[in-house]
């Protein structure tokens, strides 16, 4: 019986920095695995000029080769290298995904605050919010990129509108139930002002649920990018994007697959790490949610 | 008899204001459709025309449209026009929109009504038995094809589907689309590829909330009950536990209906099929801002008049819901 709890004891006195890295991978391997597979996502797509050749360059003569006759993914109509084309690809996706996010929550974070605390704003907000929910976000962002022309900010900026009222939804819920707390009535009635509740007692509470909600955002949009680019209303054609390979190699799908093999299976590894990563995170952050969900 | 009177006041008044309630919302809608044209940067008839348009042609369409009237005045023709079933003209075709949407509606009609059919008899059956399996094997199965489902964009699954299916095992055709006159038959085989690849992420969605509302209403007091009444499990799950779970799921397959449009618009794109999604592509290469404008009308409409009825099915499906 000592000798337990003296080991036990030893364990605790050793838990450091390492110790707790270690629990906290034990605990939430989803989070670790996922961020961990995203991160080398984002190092490819940073050290793409390293790992690949230029994936404009044309070479009409090598066109449409197979995988392993040229180069390790084969050649697409105009000969360029797909595999190069894919390294890069991860770029747009990568970006659009992470701007996506942080330009929609900001966005909603911003006015969900100001729709929770403000009661005139609300109402209008609310109304215009519902308005906006009822339009497929896909079709909002073909509608827009129709008018404004192809280019990767427009497609940020197209995407990122429709998931605002999301945000903005579930900023004001939290508002709503946090300034009912006793301790946001307390800061009210010992003199706080209005500015430092919303930043030091509101503002934290939003934190996790935004989180998870950006992660699902960032995933919805590296689909929504490759919809627009493959329908012809995304990324501009000269830039490689897994929507416009996957665009331009639908023609020879029947007899070169590998040109859409390539890009689409990447796409779907990228949503799915993204996804996971936001069910870990929601599981991490939000016991009460995670037990609600099993 | 008098507190009845008062249920049944209750559910008019409730309905009635629920219908109403769709109005500002469409009204928003509106505005934005509207807006969209008038508030990106530059002159909408110069964007409509694209880059290689003469000043005559803008003129002419700058006429077309009436961007000349004081804007007030555009919207508020618009709108009347509209409401009276006239969504103006096409400038690509120059035919009515209303005769172009309805030479279009019936394969994406016949789409989505063929995937929401299998994508509900898919997905409630599997999430009522992983829910009543949960933490076996067939539950971990059932959750990790959701998981997959939500991140395998639907013209990947498209184009898989397209090539074991058609290319390779032939057993469908590879695109197109048979119209019903042409018989149920071809009609239904030209759909099954379509429906399935679009059925999936709608499948995922309603399989995870069927399973964690069903689980949820598992645990209830009243299922213990029937069990020791000695009630077979069909009956407790289905009689008793998805009755009760049913306004989540309802309200989740009103909300992925948002999802299925989006996905209509690839998928036909994908299949080759000359629907309502082909139309909007076509209209984006052209710069047909009166058949974008339309169609988005038409399918925000779709989605109000769907989660409207979803909201009215609440009246009947749960009567302890008031508002």
């Amino acid at each position: 019986m000592a000798a337990l709890d003296i080991s036990v004891a030893d364990q605790t006195v050793g838990t450091n920095e390492t110790g707790r890295t270690i629990e906290f991978i034990r605990r939430n391997p989803t989070v670790v695995i996922s961020a961990s597979v995203l991160i080398a996502m984002f190092l490819v797509a940073i050290f793409a000029p390293y790992l690949a050749t230029d994936p404009l360059e044309l070479a009409p003569w090598d066109r449409l080769k197979p995988p392993g006759e040229f180069g390790w993914f084969g050649t697409d109509h105009l000969g360029r290298d797909v595999y190069a084309r894919t390294i890069y690809g991860a770029r747009i996706s990568l970006s659009v995904g992470l701007f996506v996010a942080l330009v929609s929550t900001g966005v909603g974070l911003f006015i969900g605050l100001l729709a929770g605390y403000v009661r005139i704003v609300d109402t209008v907000v609310m109304r215009i919010m519902d308005g906006l929910m009822a339009i497929p976000g896909i079709l909002f962002a073909i509608a827009l990129m129709a008018l404004v022309g192809s280019s990767v900010q427009n497609v940020i900026i197209a995407i990122s509108v429709p998931e605002i009222p999301r945000v903005v939804r579930l900023v004001r819920a939290i508002v709503l139930t946090i300034r009912e707390m006793p301790y946001v009535e307390a800061a009210v009635a010992s003199g706080t002002r209005l500015p430092q509740i919303l930043v030091r007692h509101i503002l934290p509470n939003t934190f996790a649920p935004l989180m998870v909600q950006a992660t699902y955002i960032c995933a919805s949009a590296v689909i929504v990018e490759a919809y627009l680019s493959f329908l012809g209303a995304g990324t501009p054609p000269e830039i490689p994007s897994w929507g416009n390979m996957m665009a331009e190699g639908r023609v020879y799908f029947q007899f070169k697959p590998w040109l859409l093999f390539f890009p689409g299976l990447c796409l779907a590894c990228m949503v799915m790490t993204v996804n996971m990563l936001g069910d870990g995170l929601r599981d991490t952050l939000d016991p009460r949610i995670a037990r609600g969900m099993r | 008899m008098h507190y009845c009177l008062d249920e049944v006041g209750f559910m008019y008044a409730y309905i009635v204001k629920r219908i109403l309630a769709t109005i500002p919302v469409m009204a928003v809608v509106a505005v934005f459709v509207f807006g969209l044209l008038h508030l990106t940067p530059g002159d909408p008839a110069a964007i409509i025309a694209g880059d290689y348009a003469s000043p005559s042609d803008i003129e002419g369409i700058r006429e077309k449209l009436g961007l000349n009237e004081p804007i007030p005045v555009q919207f508020y023709t618009w709108v009347k026009s509209v409401a009276q079933g006239d969504l103006g003209v096409s400038i690509f075709s120059n035919l009515p929109v209303t005769k172009l949407i309805g030479q279009r509606v019936e394969p994406t009609l016949m789409l989505s009504l063929f995937t929401i059919v299998i994508a509900i008899g898919v997905a409630i059956p599997l999430g009522v038995l992983a829910a009543w399996k949960s933490r076996t094997f067939i539950d971990r199965f059932a959750m990790i094809f959701a998981v997959l489902g939500f991140s395998v964009p639907v013209f990947v699954i498209g184009y898989i589907l397209m090539y074991v299916f058609a290319i390779q095992l032939k057993w469908f055709p590879v695109q197109g689309y048979k119209h019903l006159a042409d018989g149920i038959l071809p009609c239904i085989r030209s759909l099954v590829l379509p429906s399935v690849a679009l059925g999936i992420v709608y499948i995922a969605l309603i399989a995870r909330i069927t399973r964690a509302s069903v689980m949820e209403v598992l645990a209830e007091d009243y299922i213990r009950t029937a069990k020791a009444k000695g009630l077979s499990s069909q009956v407790v799950l289905i009689r008793h536990a998805l009755k009760n779970a049913a306004v989540p799921i309802i309200t989740i397959i009103g909300v992925g209906i948002a999802l299925l449009i989006g996905g209509v618009v690839v998928t036909e794109s994908v299949f080759n099929i000359p629907g309502l999604g082909r139309l909007t592509v076509d209209a984006i290469l052209h710069r047909d801002y009166p058949v974008i404008q339309a169609i988005i009308i038409l399918f925000a409409g779709v989605y109000v008049l769907v989660n409207l009825l979803v909201d009215l099915s609440y009246v009947f499906l749960d009567p302890r819901i008031r508002y």
